[in-house]
């Protein structure tokens, strides 16, 4: 953001002291940035901000851009090594009866697929993009509760590790990524797999609501003077209704994970039929999760792609409003539609066609947003560049994910494609269609911003081609066979049943598809290394993020600007107007109204702190141990405490003392 | 011709492979799978069509003048006004689909539920790992039989299966009969099935249940009224004397190791009920749940190395040398 002439500087209230206080010593203020000249500023806010030296500062980080970089390379590995179980199971698949992968290694395989892909890959990554988007969009100049963000991280992290240290280990779960009672109760599943599932999705959850709780709190309290709630850009809405999707469901998975545990571990029968449990309550439990799980993850793409869309239709998104309550009925019916998972476990009829309707009404709100999506672009030629090529492969694909639900939703219908090859290509479709392709557009359209240099285009363009057949030949076929009767989760089948010539083709596509990434992994090496520098607004796109420097600065903006439009730098294209006043010598953010973003208080922001690391150790531990011995949660407990302590321990700062 | 046509039509198929395969959606044989069939086709097709519409949609712009506007925000009131009925009258429309495609739905349903609401017949099968266990029932006890992984149904009528499970969670699904139901510990699941015609039909299990859940075959066999009722009583009677001296010993050597303990064969003092019952096992086309073809060879394969051909399945080795698996495989063969 270039502010050397400023259209307007507003001066912001002072801070707010209470009466009682009065009669305390002033409060000591150091230098404000209002009429400060742009490279002392620079000088005091880079003091104030930066991540401090060495490793133990690297660890101490919670500058918001560190955090997401580092989720953002974690998911990408997650993803690879994911993508590596696929490619192992496409080969054992190619043909009837290979003996390449006996069942015990490919239930496993299967399990971490969907375990790595579901909670490793996809929740994170969409919610690192999240990190390091929200607060740069929103302008402000960190993310609010930056520790637990920190935390946040550290826990995944240490789910990851702890999942694929398993497995090499030979005791990954091998009870499928929804893990179902009885199998994975204590009687079909002895030995400590299905607790591996089971605490591995306890440090997702706990990772994944410190980063909803931090994002809603971000978007709430801390957007950029002027931006009111219909300035929001639609991509921080799309994060903000997930986020709540997440602080709903994933409490329903911790239910569902823990009583697990307790089975297992302690001998609880909650869910064993013999003892007066039931089977299906996991189900129900789990599903009430696991279908806002998938909004999870589409929610932030549509974000990505009402980002992408404008930036290249040359307008603003078409049907702002429509879309904001399109995502906000999404994040709702999201909930009411967990049971056409479990058409085929004997529903009374009623019931189940309630879930057909239900699951068929969410089609309505999905198909405003396309409809908008494809109004924006009909107005005059779109500049097509590879995110944009993504765009459209998304829409390509989602669409008949789309549609291919629609037909799940019919009971009847469903009863004959459930758990076979035909829900695993609609699945595919949804989530690679909807989730893969919009974040491999975002990562050509935000690249830039995050390193300042460029991706290559025609590299891009190859990789988009190649992901684009290579995605369509794995996963279109599967329908067909899925109806020619392929259940899902067989580790073989034989030759008579004549699935072989297809299944070799589906194999040969999901190779193509695999390698599409391999270029990307060189385009992107590439592009950082040797990109070419991009600028700030490489694509001269319209929302905050692009007022900055790329990457941008530790403190994200010079100045707090001030935002007169929902694509703010289209409607002020000389200058940004700025607000002034906040203090540069400490961390201080400005903190606005939840409706209209009036300015309201000045707020501090948490300092680098080792503390969340140390935490998330002890944290990690604990849930560690606990899957050998319930008193893991007795003595895990100590060091927890230990840890929180050290984190709050008040710092004399006088702020605290109030 | 006509039959002529239908060759092509069968090459074409086989050349698609598995339309017309045994365990298929798209290769309805009994009622539920014709009208789901139907439904399948129906729904693709409107999907096909909206889909089609989409991609038109998006590629219009690409086709369209450039843009003449050079700020982003200059937008043409009017033209948004247009856009904006096209995008309402969308919607209407994907609402309205959206109700009818319920609708359907609910009244395929209702054909479906109707199929089986006169079924004489009540077969209750079990799922176990990794195996089907079958029970017909019968208000006579004596005539209570009870057998595994084939299911014989009479053709042309209505029969229901009373679906439940004592371990983990199994699904039935014959793809070219019906949809799939769960059979799960604690619960009963009613599935009313009927075959058009005598054939046999193949199913396996769709719920993901351990180790071998991809070996969980079952056959159902779908005979004239009076060929059923033949082979029930064929099926009730105890197992015959063995035919040789060979068989004898294999009788003898089956009643003295493991294998008892497990399995039951009619007539012999053999009572196990975790296995699958024996004592018509000749007389079954495959092996093991569908894992093989029943033959000498394959009975000797699959109890000289059970955890080679079906790996974590629950049929232990038992300490043989090849005299003793001659005479067992010899004795179980004759179980006709």
């Amino acid at each position: 953001m270039s502010s050397a002439d400023l259209t307007s500087e507003r001066d912001l209230p002072p801070k707010r002291e209470t009466a009682s206080k009065g009669d305390l010593a002033p409060e000591p203020d150091g230098p404000r940035d209002t009429g400060m000249d742009d490279a002392s500023l620079h000088r005091w806010l880079t003091r104030a901000w930066r991540t401090p030296p060495g490793i133990i500062g690297a660890l101490s980080s919670v500058d918001h851009k560190v955090i997401a970089r580092r989720y953002l390379i974690t998911a990408f590995i997650f993803l690879c090594l994911g993508g590596l179980n696929a490619v192992a199971m496409r080969v054992q698949l190619s043909g009837p009866q290979r003996g390449l992968i006996g069942p015990d290694l490919y239930n496993q395989l299967f399990t971490m697929h969907g375990v790595t892909m579901m909670f490793l890959f996809a929740v994170p990554i969409v919610q690192a993009t999240g990190i390091y988007l929200v607060p740069l969009m929103v302008g402000t100049r960190n993310i609010a509760f930056p520790r637990l963000n920190a935390f946040g991280y550290w826990i995944y992290v240490s789910g990851g590790a702890f999942a694929w240290i398993s497995f090499l280990l030979n005791m990954a779960p091998d009870v499928g990524w929804f893990a179902y009672v009885p199998l994975s109760g204590p009687e079909f599943s002895p030995g400590k797999r299905a607790d591996v599932w089971a605490q591995m999705i306890t440090y997702t959850e706990v990772s994944s609501l410190a980063v909803a709780v931090a994002t809603i709190v971000t978007v709430f309290k801390q957007r950029a003077p002027g931006m009111s709630l219909d300035k929001i850009p639609l991509y921080v809405w799309a994060l903000l209704v997930t986020s709540f999707v997440v602080v709903f469901a994933m409490p329903a998975v911790m239910i569902t994970s823990t009583f697990l545990i307790l089975d297992r571990l302690v001998g609880t029968h909650i869910f064993n039929p013999a003892e007066g449990g039931d089977a299906l309550l996991f189900q129900h439990l789990f599903w009430f999760f696991g279908h806002p799980e998938v909004y999870i993850i589409f929610l932030p793409a549509t974000g990505m792609v009402s980002s992408i869309i404008p930036a290249f239709a040359r307008r603003p998104t078409f049907g702002h409003l429509g879309l904001v309550l399109s995502l906000i009925s999404v994040g709702f019916l999201s909930f009411g539609l967990w049971v056409h998972h479990m058409f085929a476990t004997g529903l009374p009829k009623l019931g189940a066609s309630f879930f057909t309707a239900s699951s068929m009404l969410i089609a309505i709100p999905n198909g405003v947003q396309i409809f908008c999506w494809l109004a924006t672009l009909w107005d005059g030629r779109p500049v097509i560049r590879t995110p944009l090529l993504f765009v459209f492969g998304f829409f390509f694909i989602f669409v008949i994910g789309g549609l291919t639900g629609v037909m799940l939703a019919s009971v009847p219908l469903d009863l004959q494609v459930h758990d076979t090859y035909f829900v695993v290509a609609h699945f595919h479709y949804v989530l690679i269609g909807g989730s893969v392709f919009p974040l491999l557009g975002a990562a050509y359209f935000w690249f830039p911003k995050i390193t300042g240099r460029m991706m290559s285009e025609r590299l891009g363009r190859w990789h988009f081609g190649l992901a684009f057949i290579g995605f369509n030949a794995a996963f279109f076929p599967m329908h067909l066979v899925g109806l020619w009767g392929m259940p899902r989760r067989v580790y073989t089948y034989s030759a008579e049943l004549g699935w072989g010539n297809i299944n070799l083709f589906i194999s040969a596509g999901a190779m193509l598809f695999f390698l599409s990434f391999v270029l990307f992994t060189f385009n992107l090496i590439h592009g950082a290394l040797k990109g070419a520098p991009a600028g700030d607004n490489p694509w001269d796109a319209g929302t905050l993020e692009w007022a900055t420097s790329s990457p941008p600065p530790s403190y994200n903006f010079t100045r707090i600007p001030i935002v007169t439009n929902v694509e703010p730098l289209w409607a002020e294209r000389e200058t940004l107007p700025v607000a002034t006043g906040l203090r540069v010598d400490v961390r201080e953010l400005l903190i606005s109204t939840v409706a209209e973003a009036h300015p309201d208080i000045r707020e501090k922001s948490a300092t680098p702190s080792i503390w969340p690391l140390l935490a998330a150790i002890a944290v990690g531990a604990t849930f560690l141990y606990s899957i050998f011995t319930p008193w893991a949660i007795v003595w895990g407990a100590v060091p927890i405490a230990l840890t929180l302590v050290g984190w709050f321990w008040p710092k004399g700062d006088p702020e605290d003392e109030e | 011709m006509k039959r002529l046509a239908w060759t092509g039509f069968g090459t074409a198929c086989v050349f698609l492979q598995g339309c017309s395969g045994w365990q298929s959606a798209l290769d309805p044989k009994g009622p539920a799978a014709s009208e789901l069939a139907w439904l399948i086709w129906f729904f693709t097709a409107l999907c096909a069509v909206i889909w089609v519409l989409v991609m038109i949609a998006l590629a219009t712009p690409l086709l369209m003048r450039p843009l003449a506007r050079s700020e982003p925000l200059a937008l043409d009131s009017g033209a948004d006004r247009r856009k904006l009925r096209v995008v309402v009258i969308a919607v209407g429309l994907t609402a309205a689909i959206v109700v009818g495609l319920t609708l359907l739905s609910f009244f395929a349903n209702r054909t479906l539920a109707a199929i089986g609401s006169d079924a004489a017949l009540t077969i209750r099968v079990t799922g176990h790992q990794w195996w089907w266990e079958v029970r017909y029932e019968d208000a006579t006890p004596s005539r209570i039989l009870t057998t595994a992984n084939e299911i014989h149904i009479p053709a042309g009528e209505p029969v229901r299966l009373l679906l439940t499970s004592t371990d983990v969670i199994h699904s039935f699904w014959v793809p070219s009969l019906s949809g799939k139901l769960d059979l799960i510990p604690g619960h009963i699941n009613v599935l009313d099935i009927k075959a058009d015609k005598p054939g046999v039909y193949r199913g396996q299990c769709a719920e993901f249940c351990g180790a071998q859940h991809a070996n969980m075959g079952t056959f159902i066999i779908a005979e004239p009224r009076a060929k059923f009722d033949a082979w029930w009583n064929d099926q009730l009677q105890p197992a015959g004397p063995p035919a040789s001296d060979e068989a004898k010993a294999g009788e003898d050597l089956f009643l003295s190791r493991p294998c008892v303990m497990c399995h039951r064969i009619g007539g012999t003092p053999a009572g196990g009920t975790v296995a699958p019952d024996l004592t018509h096992i000749a007389s079954r086309r495959t092996l093991a749940a569908g894992t093989l073809t029943m033959s000498r060879g394959n009975l000797a394969a699959w109890i000289a190395d059970p955890q080679g051909v079906k790996p974590g399945s629950h049929m232990p080795v038992v300490e043989l040398n090849g005299d003793e698996l001659n005479a067992i495989v010899a004795y179980l063969e004759g179980l006709k």
